[in-house]
């Protein structure tokens, strides 16, 4: 068995949505009975189309948004029990970066600053150990002490995403969540970032949830993936089982849209008809059975559950492929 | 002059910005050309003048942007040299266009089917309700259900309703050329995988060329026959799809195509260092040379033209002998 850091169990995150006063009460349900285990020191990639709810799951298991209901375990202690001192201690311990490099950097404050600040707050340390640090941490990201003076415009797209992630390492995280950290950035510094995502991750001994929609970057960093769809994960396990024998047809017809960068590549063409429904009134049974090639009546009536269906691989299907 | 495309060719287009930074060169010497019915991808990243070029194309670029030089000769006319008027019978019948963010694309006010036949109208000279026959069979052929969308307004559309609405906008009039800027970019996988077949089957069926602009190499490998690589306002490399993919010529092209994941790669991507030049101070010479990591002595002075060095395939590289030069303010 291996030792598990983060610990997911039956989390709900509903949120109210506002309708006539007389009409019962409506939830958008964005993340809909999601249980899952991350290992320590590995990378766990949630994908899913937009509206699945993997944003939404990432905040939640932060605590960035309250949870309706559910557990989440950090290194064995229940989070969403937490106050005070000890809250505290386990926000130092989960860090995040956010998508857009272009908002999620303060415009108005220095570098130093933006990194120095989760540091005033966490540690008591003074001012020249500070500036010690964050000329290490940059040093680490791939970029130079004299960047400490600079305001957030004077960096480009892949160098403030560098920064947003030496903000989050230098509070000495165990766990960080990347919430699609390179899906602004151009391809050639893609790479480079994804690089520096994958060495930092082995010399720090972190743990990564990787949100992205990009089933090529999955396979590039992760080790386990989880596939979301309308809130609910429909497909978890190792990357490589999930990806060569994808056994909910979500997961296979999304592997078999994802473009090929090689034209010599023939595929067999399938496509997903239809399009993703909403979260506030999910179709009945199977959420996806109304856009599933296999589905019939079980499917429309009974919703199935999450199953493993060989050992570490878990499937919701009633007829797993 | 000899054209190297039957339908379209665009030979040393520049077009510059300009801001209070300075003159931004945004399309240094473009060159560009496709034969009737061909699938062109335009690819290169944020910044490289894929747009651009494809506004210059349509003349429709604004202040304080200004096309400078070069020739447009699209289906036999010279565009930079008609009038407005005539442009405006090229513009919207003759080629159309479509863009990344559909639902900013379309009128939030108007209803769907006039819309439509609004474009219809223009190209044939009748009043809009006329066309709506017209409308329902194009709304149709992008797999729409005319009696739910023609009196729909965009807001009611998903992103990909909106995305086949504007296909459908765009070949309402029988374009010969269809101009894509980044259609897909803004849907999710299993959409744009619907989106890149529709405009597949309207190409085949309607017969016309689509200029797809892109950042996707899996997209360009899925859909074009002939592939331009564009670079900081120059193009830089033209090949056919499997040529490229399998024997790029140009060290930004090879990099490029190493940096890019794909699913079955687990191997370490190789980033192309440095970052995409500042247009308003390019680099002198080969404008990749600061990133070149094949940069020779003669890259730092000369600008590299785009030349062929196998039957069709073009790179504007110094490392395949071409001695020549771009002269500059020609």
């Amino acid at each position: 068995m291996p030792d598990t850091l983060i610990k997911i169990e039956n989390l709900k995150t509903y949120f109210p949505v506002k309708k006539s006063i007389l009409s019962k009460k409506l939830f958008v349900r964005a993340v809909d009975d999601v249980t899952m285990e991350i290992p320590r020191g590995s990378t766990f990639a949630v994908v899913g189309e937009s509206g699945s709810g993997k944003t939404t799951l990432a905040r939640s298991v932060l605590r960035l948004i309250e949870p309706t209901s559910g557990k989440i375990f950090f290194d064995g202690s229940e989070i969403l029990r937490l106050k005070g001192k000890d809250l505290l201690d386990v926000r130092r311990k989960m860090q995040i970066v956010f998508q857009d490099p272009y908002n999620s950097l303060h415009p108005r404050k220095l570098i130093k600053n933006i990194i120095g600040e989760g540091m005033k707050i966490h540690f008591k340390i003074t001012e020249n150990e500070i500036r010690d640090k964050i000329s290490a941490v940059l040093k680490e990201v791939g970029l130079r002490d004299e960047h400490m003076f600079r305001y957030p415009h004077e960096f480009s797209g892949g160098q403030r995403q560098r920064i947003a992630f030496a903000r989050a390492i230098v509070l000495k995280p165990k766990f960080i969540v990347l919430d699609e950290p390179t899906s602004a950035l151009d391809v050639s510094v893609q790479a480079m970032v994804l690089k520096m995502l994958k060495d930092i991750r082995a010399q720090e001994d972190l743990t990564y949830m990787f949100i992205t929609h990009n089933l090529s970057l999955v396979d590039y960093i992760a080790d386990r993936v989880a596939v979301m769809y309308v809130g609910e994960v429909v497909e978890m396990g190792e990357k490589n089982t999930v990806f060569n024998h994808p056994s909910h047809p979500y997961t296979d017809l999304l592997m078999a849209s994802n473009p090929i960068p090689d034209p010599k590549f023939q595929r067999e063409k399938r496509l997903l008809k239809g399009e993703i429904p909403s979260s506030v009134n999910p179709p009945s049974g199977c959420r996806f059975h109304n856009r599933c090639p296999h589905a019939d009546q079980k499917c429309a009536s009974q919703a199935p559950e999450m199953r493993e269906h060989a050992p570490g691989h878990f499937v919701r299907c009633h007829y797993p492929l | 002059m000899e054209l190297r495309g039957k339908l379209l060719d665009v030979s040393g287009l520049k077009v510059s910005f300009y801001t209070y930074r300075g003159v931004i060169k945004a399309l240094d010497g473009v060159e560009l050309w496709m034969d009737s019915g061909e699938r062109l991808g335009v690819v290169g990243e944020t910044g490289c003048g894929k747009s651009v070029t494809s506004l210059a194309v349509m003349r429709l670029i604004e202040q304080p942007g200004e096309i400078q030089a070069g020739k447009v000769i699209f289906n036999g006319k010279s565009l930079l040299e008609l009038s407005e008027e005539n442009m405006n019978r090229v513009r919207g019948i003759e080629m159309s266009m479509i863009f990344q963010e559909p639902r900013s694309s379309l009128n939030p006010v108007m209803k769907v089917g006039y819309q439509i036949g609004e474009a219809i109208a223009k190209s044939k000279k009748m009043p809009i309700k006329k066309t709506y026959p017209e409308v329902r069979e194009m709304l149709k052929l992008v797999g729409l259900d005319p009696d739910r969308v023609m009196n729909s307004y965009p807001h009611e559309l998903s992103g990909g309703m909106s995305q086949r609405v504007m296909i459908g906008m765009g070949l309402a009039t029988h374009p010969k050329l269809l101009i894509a800027d980044e259609p897909t970019s803004a849907l999710d996988v299993t959409i744009q995988a619907q989106i890149l077949e529709l405009l597949d089957e309207l190409a085949r069926k309607m017969g016309n060329a689509v200029m797809l602009i892109t950042h996707d190499m899996g997209v360009v490998a899925e859909f074009c026959d002939k592939v331009m690589v564009m670079y900081a306002g120059n193009s830089v490399e033209y090949a056919s799809t499997v040529e490229l993919f399998e024997r790029p010529l140009h060290p930004y092209t090879g990099g490029l195509l190493l940096a890019v994941p794909r699913v079955g790669r687990t191997d370490e991507l190789k980033a192309i260092k440095g970052t995409v030049p500042d247009l308003v101070d390019p680099p002198s010479g080969c404008r990749f040379h600061p990133r070149c990591p094949r940069v020779m002595e003669i890259c730092k002075e000369n600008r590299p033209p785009l030349v062929q060095v196998e039957p069709g395939h073009f790179v504007a590289c110094y490392l395949y002998g071409n001695e020549g030069e771009v002269k500059e303010n020609a």
